[in-house]
């Protein structure tokens, strides 16, 4: 679960990135948060993965008050979350299987739970055929199901996928949203970043718009850019 | 699921990486070979001087002139007074008909010397000091050992070995502390580059939750890698270049006073001190390169 009470962030360069927001987000919940570019979506995933802190307001992370976090706390709090990126950031160097396995030997799995955890992992995001290839050899799509798969292989109990469909066509990213989907119903919270406004309303669900360092809505199945689905 | 410490996983993570970005190891570890031959040429010319020093040092000694009227069983007695004295490291009696013997020694051919008796010279002590900076107050002591009718001491000469001394270790070893700062650096560099093309890597072990000593380790372990092969290659280099060198002093015309020392005999303190540094810059340099991409 993840809340945001009264949260402000202010930059060092005097940007006020968000102005008083409050979220909840419920575990199994799935999440658009939605809004244009400067809004603060990208402020609201740092603030969650601890990568920044906020300026005032208090945020609980799955049990984890990161307004009073210690730094050696933080490596604990991220191993309840997997991040994809629009960018994929896979290893070009490591094959599929060997990105997969670096992720889980980050947080000290054994090689017995690499050998038990990456094929199924692999296989839920169909990609079993796959695990030898490098990234360079995959497709946009392949490369961002490799991403989820990452995500997904330390088994958290939230995905956070901030524009996870930006650099795919239309067909794949609709492949990669029915996925993220899928993931969801099988008990993983799913906060997904996006502007695209289709994607968002063909699949209904809860959506949080953000637009000025503010909530401006938040509605379940409901509203993009102020327009009812 | 996790295992707080994976040596296995470190060290081939470490080893690994090496082969991995082979060009950036290469770096790093021709810049602690150059550092270590610049530092430990530096040294081995400073340790070579000290010794040449020391020699000279040795030899430095003075005299102690026995009073006129003391019988040579006398003057004999007063060696045990003079060898209480600290900072005396051997006393050598010299009687008078010795001392006569040694001054015609190498002037035979001069008819003048041929009737001088040994009575117009004293009976003397030749006396070694072990640190030469305390001669003066040494030769104090000795003054006040009765029996003692005069010194013949070369106090200049002695201060200016140790000046000469003094100037040449204190030049070595700022030398060697600016090279060892300027070594660090330089690899640290050279591993910032390295763990430059890596940050991506670091960011995405990050964002799955390892802890900065588990992204710290492997990075180590390269560290250590590095600088202990850097070692090695730097000693076996500084070996040859050394003994090089030897051979052209000593066979060079004019420097056959130059003693040099063997480098065979200080070996293992080289490759102590080499492995020492080396893995000492290369850890460090590794630790002070990866710190700021850590902050994620």
């Amino acid at each position: 679960m993840v809340r945001l009470i009264d949260v402000y962030k202010e930059y060092d360069n005097g940007t006020k990135a968000l102005k008083g927001v409050n979220m909840r987000i419920d575990d199994g919940e799935f999440v658009f948060l939605v809004g244009p570019s400067g809004s603060g979506k990208s402020t609201v995933i740092k603030l969650i993965t601890g990568e920044i802190a906020a300026t005032e307001g208090r945020l609980m992370v799955n049990g984890y008050s990161l307004s009073n976090i210690s730094v050696r706390q933080i490596p604990y709090m991220r191993r309840t979350l997997g991040i994809i990126f629009q960018d994929f950031r896979l290893i070009e160097k490591k094959t599929v299987y060997e990105n997969l396995s670096f992720a889980m030997r980050a947080i000290g799995a054994s090689a017995r739970e690499l050998r038990r955890r990456i094929p199924y992992v692999l296989e839920l995001v169909g990609l079993e055929q796959k695990a030898d290839h490098y990234p360079g050899q995959l497709s946009g799509g392949e490369q961002q199901r490799v991403a989820i798969a990452r995500a997904l292989v330390n088994n958290p109990s939230m995905i956070i996928a901030d524009e996870p469909t930006g650099n795919l066509d239309p067909q794949r990213s609709l492949e990669i949203m029915t996925l993220l989907e899928r993931i969801n119903e099988l008990g993983t919270t799913m906060l997904v970043v996006t502007h695209e406004r289709a994607l968002v309303n063909r699949f209904a669900k809860r959506v949080v718009a953000i637009e000025n360092g503010r909530i401006i809505s938040d509605e379940t199945g409901g509203y993009y850019n102020g327009e009812k689905i | 699921m996790a295992r707080k410490f994976d040596a296995g996983y470190y060290l081939s993570e470490g080893f690994h990486s090496i082969f991995t970005h082979g060009f950036m190891s290469f770096a790093a570890v021709c810049m602690i070979v150059a550092c270590l031959l610049i530092m430990g040429s530096f040294s081995l010319v400073a340790v070579n001087l000290d010794h040449m020093l020391g020699d000279l040092e040795a030899e430095n000694e003075f005299i102690a002139y026995v009073d006129d009227t003391y019988t040579e069983a006398q003057a004999r007695a007063m060696q045990s007074e003079l060898e209480k004295i600290s900072n005396v490291s051997k006393v050598t009696f010299v009687t008078r008909a010795q001392a006569l013997e040694d001054f015609k020694s190498g002037r035979e051919s001069n008819p003048l010397l041929d009737d001088l008796a040994p009575e117009v010279l004293r009976d003397r002590f030749r006396i070694h000091v072990a640190d030469i900076e305390q001669l003066s107050a040494t030769c104090e002591a000795v003054r006040l050992v009765e029996g003692v009718d005069d010194l013949s001491v070369a106090l200049e000469i002695a201060q200016g070995f140790i000046l000469v001394r003094n100037i040449a270790t204190g030049v070595a070893l700022v030398l060697i502390a600016i090279l060892a700062v300027v070594s660090l650096f330089i690899i640290a560099n050279t591993i910032k580059l390295a763990t430059f093309y890596r940050r991506e890597e670091i960011a995405i072990m990050k964002m799955c939750g390892a802890t900065n000593a588990f992204v710290q380790w492997p990075f180590v372990v390269e560290g250590l890698i590095l600088g202990l092969t850097g070692a090695l290659l730097a000693f076996f280099a500084q070996w040859g270049i050394y003994q090089l060198v030897a051979k052209l002093v000593i066979q060079g015309n004019g420097l056959s006073l130059i003693t040099i020392v063997g480098y065979e005999s200080m070996a293992r303190m080289i490759l102590l001190i080499f492995c020492a540094t080396g893995a000492l810059i290369g850890v460090g340099g590794s630790l002070l390169a990866i710190r700021k991409f850590l902050q994620v």
